[in-house]
C-alpha cells in the first residue's frame, strides 16, 4: 500500500473513531428515585459535547428538575471545555484511556466564570467556523475563502461534521483551497540544503534526498516546546507550585497548524516543569498522543498533519511530561 | 504644553497600571501608563469607571474632581469619588494579548460590578459612551465575542482581531512618514492600535502620548 493510500486510510480510521461515554447526571439533577442508569453513547472524537444533547436528554428527562437546559460535563471535577472536540478532550484528561469514559453530565447551574457560554448547537457551529477561520489565517494570511464560503457549502460543511461524513466533509472543503502541507525537510544549517538541492553529483533514487533530514513530528513537538528536550540540565532548587486543577491535568496540549513552514510558532505548554536534575534530554517527554494514536516520533511531520488533523484544519497534540515531585518546602514559623 | 484636563477627564478614564511589575513602555505624564508584565507577552489596564444611577450624562462628573494634595491636576483619586456617591461601580479590565495566529494585539476584558458579579454584554453596551456602540455598529472590523483568555482560561469578551491588521495597514498607508520601509515602531503601532480599538470600548488616548513622540 502506498504512501498516499495509507493516508487515506487513516484519515478514515480517525473520522470513524468515537469514544464510548458513560454518562452519570449529576446527583443535585436527580428528583427521582431509582437513579436513573448512565447514559451509554459512543461520542464521535471529531465532534463535540453540547452535539450529545439530543442523545441524552430523553434519556434524563423524566428526573430532571423544572428549568431551562444548559448542557454542560465535567470529568471528575472539571468541567469540560466545550470547543474542544471530544477525542482531544479524551487524550488530554485520560492518561490511561479509560473505556468507557466517564463523565458527569449536568442540565442546570452553568458555571458561566468558568465556562464561555454555550447555546447549543449554534454555538459550537460558530466556535468551528471561526477556528477554521483561524486556520485559514495562519496558512493564507486572510481568511477570505472562508467567509466567502456560500450559505449551502457552509451549511453542508458543519453537517459533515456533525454527521462525521468524511466523503462530504473533504468534498466541501476542498473548495476552500487550504493546500496540504508538503514535505518538508531541516537540514541543519540552511546552506546544507541549498547544497545538497543542487549537488547533481548524488544518486537520486526518488524520493526524499537522503542527505535531507526530514521535519519529523520530533522536530515539531521540539520548536514548540523546547523545554522539553533541554540538553543541559539545571539544578533549581525552588520547585514551582503547580495548581491542583493543572495536576489532574498532567499533559499539556498543544495546537499545532497546518502552516507550511519551518520556523513553527511557539505555544507554551500549560504545565512546564522545571529541570529535573540528571535526567537526560528526552525523558521529560513521556507522551505524544494525536488522535488516540501514540505515533512514532520520527514521522513525517508533514503526513501527521495531512492525516490527523481536525475538521477545523487544526492539529492537536496532546503530550505528556513529566512533572517532578514536589518536595516538602520548610514551614515558615 | 500643559496636557488638556478635559480629554481624559470627561469620560473619568484612568489607565493604570495593574501591578507594579516590570517596565514601563511609555508613561502618560501622571493618567497612569500601559506596562509590560513579566512575560512581555501582554498589556493590560485598570479602567474604574464611575457609573451613577439617577443620571447617565457623563459631564455630571466633572464637579467632583479634586485635584489632588500635592497640586498636579493630573491624577484623579477615584475613591473620592466613589465616597461621594452612592451608586453602582463598574469595573473594566482590560488585557492586550498577542495574537499569535493573526499577528497582531488583541482587546481583551471583562466587566463587574462592585460585588464581583459579572455583567452581561447587553448590560455593557448600555453603559459605553454612545460612540462606541455606533463604532461596534457601523464597523465590520470590531465585534465583540466571549471567548477564553489564553492565559487566565476564563471567559473573557474579546475585540475580535481577524480586521486588525487590515485597518492598521490603512491607518500607516495614509501617512508616509509613519512607518517606512523599516517598520514602525512597538510604541507607536500600539497607541494607534489603541486609539481605534479602545473608541468601540470606551478607552480615550490622551494626546500627549502622541506628542511626547514627536519630542
Amino acid at each position: 500500500m502506498d504512501v498516499e493510500a495509507m493516508g487515506r486510510e487513516a484519515q478514515k480510521y480517525v473520522w470513524e473513531g468515537a469514544i464510548p461515554l458513560q454518562i452519570h447526571l449529576h446527583e443535585s439533577e436527580v428528583t427521582t428515585l431509582p437513579h436513573p442508569s448512565p447514559a451509554l453513547v459512543l461520542a464521535p472524537r471529531m465532534g463535540y459535547l453540547p452535539l450529545l444533547l439530543p442523545l441524552l436528554k430523553p434519556h434524563f428527562s423524566s428526573t430532571l428538575p423544572p428549568g431551562v437546559d444548559t448542557i454542560w460535563f465535567e470529568y471528575k471535577g472539571l468541567p469540560l471545555k466545550w470547543h474542544i472536540p471530544t477525542g482531544v478532550l479524551f487524550d488530554l484528561l485520560c492518561a490511561e484511556q479509560e473505556r468507557p469514559w466517564n463523565l458527569t453530565v449536568h442540565f442546570r447551574g452553568y458555571p458561566g466564570n468558568i465556562l464561555t457560554p454555550c447555546e447549543g448547537e449554534d454555538s459550537v457551529k460558530w466556535s468551528f467556523i471561526n477556528s477554521l477561520k483561524e486556520a485559514a489565517y495562519i496558512v493564507n494570511g486572510n481568511c477570505k475563502n472562508v467567509m466567502n464560503m456560500s450559505q449551502s457549502d457552509q451549511v453542508e460543511l458543519w453537517h459533515s461534521v456533525l454527521n462525521g461524513n468524511m466523503e462530504t466533509y473533504q468534498r466541501v472543503s476542498s473548495k476552500l483551497k487550504l493546500e496540504k502541507v508538503g514535505d518538508q525537510y531541516v537540514g541543519k544549517p540552511n546552506s546544507n540544503l541549498l547544497k545538497s538541492r543542487t549537488n547533481t553529483g548524488e544518486t537520486d533514487t526518488g524520493g526524499p534526498v537522503k542527505t535531507d533530514k526530514c521535519f519529523t513530528l520530533r522536530d515539531a513537538v521540539k520548536a514548540l516546546l523546547p523545554e522539553l528536550f533541554v540538553e543541559k540540565t539545571l539544578i533549581d532548587e525552588e520547585i514551582p507550585r503547580i495548581e491542583l486543577e493543572e495536576e489532574s491535568r498532567a499533559p499539556s496540549d498543544d495546537e499545532s497548524n497546518t502552516r507550511n513552514e519551518e520556523d513553527v510558532e511557539e505555544k507554551q505548554g500549560e504545565n512546564v516543569e522545571c529541570c529535573c536534575p540528571s535526567d537526560d534530554a528526552e525523558t521529560k517527554l513521556k507522551l505524544v498522543r494525536i488522535q488516540g494514536i501514540e505515533p512514532k516520533l520520527e514521522i513525517p511531520f508533514s503526513w501527521v498533519v495531512n492525516n490527523l488533523m481536525n475538521p477545523e484544519h487544526f492539529l492537536h497534540i496532546c503530550v505528556f511530561v513529566k512533572v517532578p515531585q514536589a518536595k516538602p518546602l520548610p514551614h515558615d514559623r | 504644553m500643559e496636557p488638556s484636563h478635559q480629554v481624559t477627564s470627561a469620560l473619568l478614564l484612568m489607565l493604570s497600571l495593574r501591578n507594579g511589575k516590570g517596565s514601563t513602555l511609555f508613561s502618560l505624564h501622571g493618567h497612569g501608563y500601559l506596562g509590560q508584565n513579566h512575560h512581555g507577552r501582554g498589556l493590560f489596564v485598570t479602567r474604574e469607571h464611575v457609573h451613577s444611577q439617577e443620571d447617565h450624562d457623563e459631564k455630571s462628573h466633572k464637579g467632583n474632581e479634586e485635584p489632588n494634595c500635592l497640586g498636579k491636576d493630573e491624577y484623579i483619586d477615584n475613591a473620592t469619588l466613589v465616597q461621594s456617591y452612592r451608586q453602582d461601580v463598574r469595573y473594566f479590565d482590560f488585557h492586550i494579548v498577542y495574537s499569535a495566529s493573526y499577528r497582531v494585539p488583541v482587546l481583551y476584558f471583562r466587566t463587574y460590578s462592585s460585588d464581583g458579579q459579572p455583567l452581561l454584554l447587553e448590560d455593557i453596551e448600555k453603559e459605553l459612551p454612545g460612540n462606541s456602540t455606533n463604532v461596534l455598529m457601523e464597523s465590520k472590523w470590531t465585534f465583540i465575542t466571549q471567548e477564553e483568555h489564553p492565559y487566565l482560561n476564563r471567559p473573557w469578551y474579546k475585540l475580535h482581531p481577524c480586521g486588525t491588521s487590515e485597518w492598521m495597514k490603512l491607518l500607516f498607508l495614509t501617512d508616509p512618514s509613519l512607518g517606512g520601509s523599516q517598520g514602525v515602531p512597538v510604541e507607536l503601532y500600539l497607541s494607534s492600535w489603541i486609539s481605534m480599538v479602545g473608541q468601540a470600548v470606551g478607552l480615550k488616548v490622551p494626546l500627549e502620548m502622541f506628542n511626547k513622540r514627536k519630542e
